[in-house]
């Protein structure tokens, strides 16, 4: 399993990577993998402004849905519109090629509420004592 | 016990492996007041005595005796070929349930797989799903779908007039504890011009209520360009004639698909079809079957799409909609794939052809008249008389003429709606021209 | 067994133009003259064209292909795939039935009118309601019709501050779906360690904003619910209403009447518990029983006895909720529910759910080494136990038992048992079933063992393999299109 430091995450498994301006978001490779082989990923329209903690999307498994959730405030200024022909990329490289928005944070400060790495790790290791 | 399998000896051995002594024993969950009550119920009818009841009842209906019927209204006396009853009531096919083990399936899904292959041939849409329970929950769950398809904030949905009154109070009670306001309109083409920023979609049927076929060539771009979106709700035999809604750029189709080899019964099961293009797939409610391969590469079918619906998606699933209509998906499978092509034209165009045979003659009687508008298999005659009393002439003669139109529509007492299939003779038109003389005047 | 031949092919990979030859008359009563041309199809539909024996031959095959009931032990769980007497099919195959056309006057449709009104009585007898409607089409519709009784019910008492439904988590997902489409707030109740619906849990939940509460009962875990009346009563205490779902029915029938338990409104799945055939995924019927509070909010037409000369007539309950499908209900099902309860009386049906919940339990305790319940409690007509031994999932016991010739139990529900095998046995099976199948699932918990790898690439033995339900999804082959 991959814990790339690189990103920040939240809770319901999205994580964030800032690019200049931007700040690029996809879902972590432990959610990639308990959801199984995804088929299909709806993403929102571009110019769309969402708030921290809104839905943008879903990610279908075969057998699940699950609404992603933005993990900063703003505008969507991106989307990656190759995952509706290849939506495997999101297994394949969810950290990469996988990423699923590009917002335009309307507070930045939202970001730096995100968990590290190794924070988020923990996190997943309570998930599965349950 | 009719159909209990296990013998008294079975059930002692049963309970002496669970360390019980009585059956009873398996019920002391539920509160003792209100346990084994008295229900009250008539004794039990042997197997013969049960039919010579529900044969009794059967009698006590006019269709008992092959009466000679004109009703339409939605529910159309078609012929049903042998093959489809033969085929349809295999058990293999009567006794299983929603294909939830693809593997131990494939024979209901294949068959629901070319169901919706032809259905969708047949209106030329992209996708029909596996079923909704008749027309009007097809019409009413074609209507919400287009509210979630639509753009977002749209709360519209125009219908034109023709609209069959069950189907218009099936999406009123639909929607009835939602915002969406529901406008009815003049004529498809008024519908359009009134679409707005508001509108969602516009809602019109064609061949609609009172039989009449519109020409909707223009309407889906005038629509398209208010940026809402078309919902056609047709027929499947006038679609195998006349331009199909998909023709017409529709963008999302219903019907009510009894017409395809399902008996009448007093109205139901029908078969509710629904399709639309390919891009709304997932905002459409109901099962689909899709196409794929095993390990070791053979074709075969398995639901799909699934996330769409209530299983997984609970409260935010299409529609809540599980058990469908699949044997009368399977029965209008047999039936299109028994009529090919020229078969399904010929029922249509026999139809046609026999309901204007009837409309000539009808509009010759004096005091008659047949209401205007290009119409399929069913058309609205003006009558001199009240409706009603000509319908109650026809229970004498044993003739259902034709539905009195005052029981939907109070302003329309003198109407009578007359239907006429591929299996009326020239005798039975006879017959029926001979009843309404009575009144001619 | 299930024909191990390849699957036929499609029809279109048969047809040849030229090929199907309908029967129909040649000549209509008419002139022979056509609509008009410019709002005609461009060509005749692409349907395949092949002969009358082709069309017997295919479906007879794709039939062929199937499990079913009458070829198979079916414990679909939650589905409560019972024998379908073929007494009813005959019952139903009347012609006054078939050829009964739903918009003949009232006058000649007495035949109809009368069986309606019977199955109505019927049914309010098995459940103590007061009235019954026959409308909705299925168990999901009338959980619709249902929930919007309750939500008119607190309209016309201008108490609209009631925005949520409470359903426990090992609800159906009909249940959420319903509560949605009508307008209502899904609130979800955790189940307890026994596998109740959490009776804390309900209290906490409960204000002057609760609609209701849509249960199960018994429950998808095929337990009766411990708490029902304590839950029933603070439910009705905070001015809330209940729907009982009644999918699980048959574990109960002639043991309760749902209704004496001061439930409000529930539905019936007639091809559940009434014995009518699934069809394949349908048709079904859902009428719904209401108690004194919502019965005139009905959905209608409902048929009533005339005062004087008996005869049968329609009539919309005074604060109908309207129709939710067009003409009268599913006719043709309700002619074999009549049939059904007919044949059994009063006696007959409690013995169904005697048997139901003792084979159930039968099986439970020949599973109880191999495959033990999540919940350590007698079960009544269903039990759920986990599917996962050791790297062997749910999925490949489901599909191993199929080589062994049974339908697979339902799997992965209810959700709030992880890995969830769902097993349903049914009335109707002996015990030498029973133990045959027992014998198979014990069987293959020892392959699960040994040889993991047969389960994980079964069904060996079916004309078809695991099929790739991924490929499915991504690539998107809903209808036929030629290569």
């Amino acid at each position: 399993m991959n814990f790339d430091d690189s990103v920040k995450y939240q809770k319901s498994h999205e994580w964030a990577r800032k690019d200049g301006d931007l700040v690029v978001v996809g879902i972590s490779d432990y959610a990639q993998d308990s959801l199984g082989d995804v088929v299909f990923v709806e993403l929102p329209e571009v110019g769309a402004t969402l708030k921290q903690g809104e839905s943008f999307g879903v990610v279908e498994s075969v057998k699940s849905a699950s609404d992603l959730f933005m993990p900063v405030g703003g505008e969507i200024a991106e989307v990656n519109d190759s995952l509706s022909d290849t939506p495997e990329t999101v297994n394949e490289s969810p950290f990469g090629d996988g990423w699923m928005i590009k917002i335009k944070p309307t507070d930045v400060s939202e970001y730096d509420s995100l968990m590290s790495a190794a924070d988020y790790e923990e996190y997943t290791k309570t998930l599965e004592e349950e | 016990m009719p159909f209990i399998g296990n013998t008294d000896s079975d059930r002692r051995r049963m309970l002496e492996t669970l360390g019980l002594a009585d059956a009873g024993e398996l019920f002391t969950d539920i509160p003792e007041d209100v346990r084994y009550p008295d229900l009250d119920l008539p004794e039990p009818f042997a197997e013969l005595e049960v039919l010579r009841e529900t044969d009794r009842l059967a009698a006590r209906n006019a269709a008992s005796c092959g009466r000679l019927s004109f009703l339409g209204g939605g529910a159309y006396d078609h012929f049903v070929p042998s093959v489809v009853d033969y085929l349809a009531s295999r058990g293999e096919f009567t006794t299983s349930y929603t294909p939830y083990q693809a593997e131990a399936s494939q024979g209901t899904l294949q068959a629901i797989f070319e169901y919706q292959s032809m259905a969708a041939e047949l209106l030329d849409i992209d996708v029909v799903n596996a079923s909704q329970y008749d027309g009007a929950t097809a019409f009413a769950e074609a209507a919400a779908m287009a509210v979630r398809a639509g753009r977002s904030g749209r709360r519209k949905l125009i219908v034109a007039e023709g609209t069959h009154p069950q189907y218009l109070e099936v999406l009123r009670g639909y929607l009835q504890a939602t915002d969406v306001q529901i406008v009815e309109a003049g004529t498809a083409d008024v519908a359009a011009s009134r679409t707005d920023e508001e509108t969602a979609a516009v809602l019109v049927q064609s061949p609609d209520f009172f039989g009449r076929v519109h020409d909707l060539r223009g309407i889906a771009d005038r629509v398209h360009d208010a940026g809402a979106l078309l919902v056609v709700h047709t027929d499947p035999i006038a679609a195998a004639l006349f331009r199909p809604p998909g023709a017409d750029g529709a963008d999302i189709v219903s019907a009510e698909g009894q017409p395809l080899g399902i008996p009448l019964s007093y109205g139901g099961p029908y078969l509710g079809m629904l399709g639309c293009r390919q891009k709304l797939v997932r905002k459409m409610p109901g099962r689909i079957v899709g196409e794929t391969v095993d390990t070791e590469g053979t074709r075969g079918f398995v639901l799909t799409l699934s996330t769409r619906e209530q299983h997984i998606r609970r409260e935010k699933a299409t529609s809540n909609i599980c058990t469908n209509q699949g044997l009368m998906a399977l029965r209008a499978a047999i039936y299109m794939a028994a009529m090919g092509p020229r078969g399904m034209q010929q029922v249509a165009r026999l139809s046609y052809e026999n309901a204007h045979e009837a409309a000539t003659r009808i509009d010759a009687l004096p005091g008659f008249t047949v209401l205007p508008g290009l119409f399929f298999r069913e058309f609205a005659v003006q009558t001199p008389v009240a409706a009603a009393e000509i319908v109650s002439a026809g229970d004498d003669a044993g003739i259902s003429p034709g539905i009195d139109l005052g029981r939907f529509y109070p302003d329309r007492r003198d109407q009578l709606l007359v239907a006429l299939t591929e299996q009326h003779t020239a005798a039975d038109i006879e017959q029926l021209v001979t009843l309404l003389e009575r009144w001619a005047r | 067994m299930t024909d191990s031949r390849p699957l036929p092919e499609l029809l279109w990979e048969i047809s040849s133009q030229g090929r199907s030859k309908p029967h129909l008359p040649r000549h209509s009563a008419g002139d022979g003259v056509g609509p008009p041309v410019e709002l005609l199809r461009d060509a005749a539909p692409n349907l395949p064209e092949v002969s009358e024996l082709e069309v017997v031959r295919h479906f007879t095959r794709l039939s062929q292909a199937n499990f079913a009931i009458d070829t198979h032990f079916y414990p679909l769980g939650s589905c409560t795939m019972k024998y379908n007497p073929k007494v009813n099919e005959r019952a139903a195959s009347a012609s006054g039935f078939t050829r009964h056309h739903p918009l003949e006057p009232e006058e000649l449709s007495q035949g109809s009118l009368e069986l309606m009104w019977r199955l109505q009585d019927l049914l309010e007898r098995v459940s103590g309601f007061r009235r019954v409607s026959l409308q909705p089409a299925a168990g999901a519709q009338g959980e619709l019709s249902g929930v919007l009784m309750i939500r008119r019910y607190h309209a016309d008492r201008g108490d609209t501050a009631r925005t949520k439904m409470l359903i426990p988590d090992s609800a159906h997902g009909t249940n959420p779906a319903s509560v949605a489409m009508a307008g209502f707030d899904a609130v979800q109740i955790p189940s307890d360690e026994e596998g109740n619906a959490d009776l804390e849990a309900v209290k906490a939940a409960c204000g002057d904003d609760v609609a209701g509460i849509m249960i199960t009962n018994p429950n998808t875990l095929g337990l009766f619910e411990a708490h029902i009346r304590e839950i029933i009563d603070v439910v009705h205490e905070c001015g809330g209403l209940v729907y009982g779902d009644g999918a699980n029915l048959n574990a109960i029938l002639g043991v309760l009447r749902p209704a004496d338990l001061d439930i409000d409104v529930m539905h019936f799945n007639l091809h559940k518990t009434f014995s009518t055939p699934h069809g394949g995924g349908g048709p079904g019927a859902g009428p719904v029983g209401a108690g004194p509070r919502l019965a005139d909010y009905l959905p209608g037409p409902i048929v009533v006895s005339g005062e004087n000369d008996g005869g049968y007539r329609f009539e919309m309950p005074t604060q109908s909720i309207g129709r939710v499908k067009s003409f009268h209900g599913n006719f043709g099902v309700l002619v074999r529910a009549f049939t059904y309860i007919l044949m059994h009386g009063g006696e007959g049906l409690r013995a169904i759910a005697e048997n139901a919940v003792l084979n159930a339990n039968y099986l439970r305790t020949r599973l109880a080494e191999s495959l033990p319940t999540a919940y350590r409690r007698s079960c009544m007509h269903e039990f759920v136990t986990s599917g996962k031994i050791g790297e062997v999932e749910t999925m490949d016991v489901a599909k191993r038992l199929l080589d062994y010739g049974y339908h697979a139990p339902t799997v992965y529900f209810p959700l709030i048992v992880k890995d969830a095998l769902m097993i349903e046995p049914t009335e109707g099976e002996t015990r030498e079933t029973l133990d045959g199948f027992a014998d198979a699932l014990i069987a293959i918990v020892a392959e699960a063992g040994e040889n993991p790898d047969l389960l994980h690439e079964a069904p060996h033995a079916l004309p078809i393999r695991r099929l790739d339900e991924v490929k499915a999804a991504r690539e998107l082959v809903l209808c036929y299109r030629p290569s």
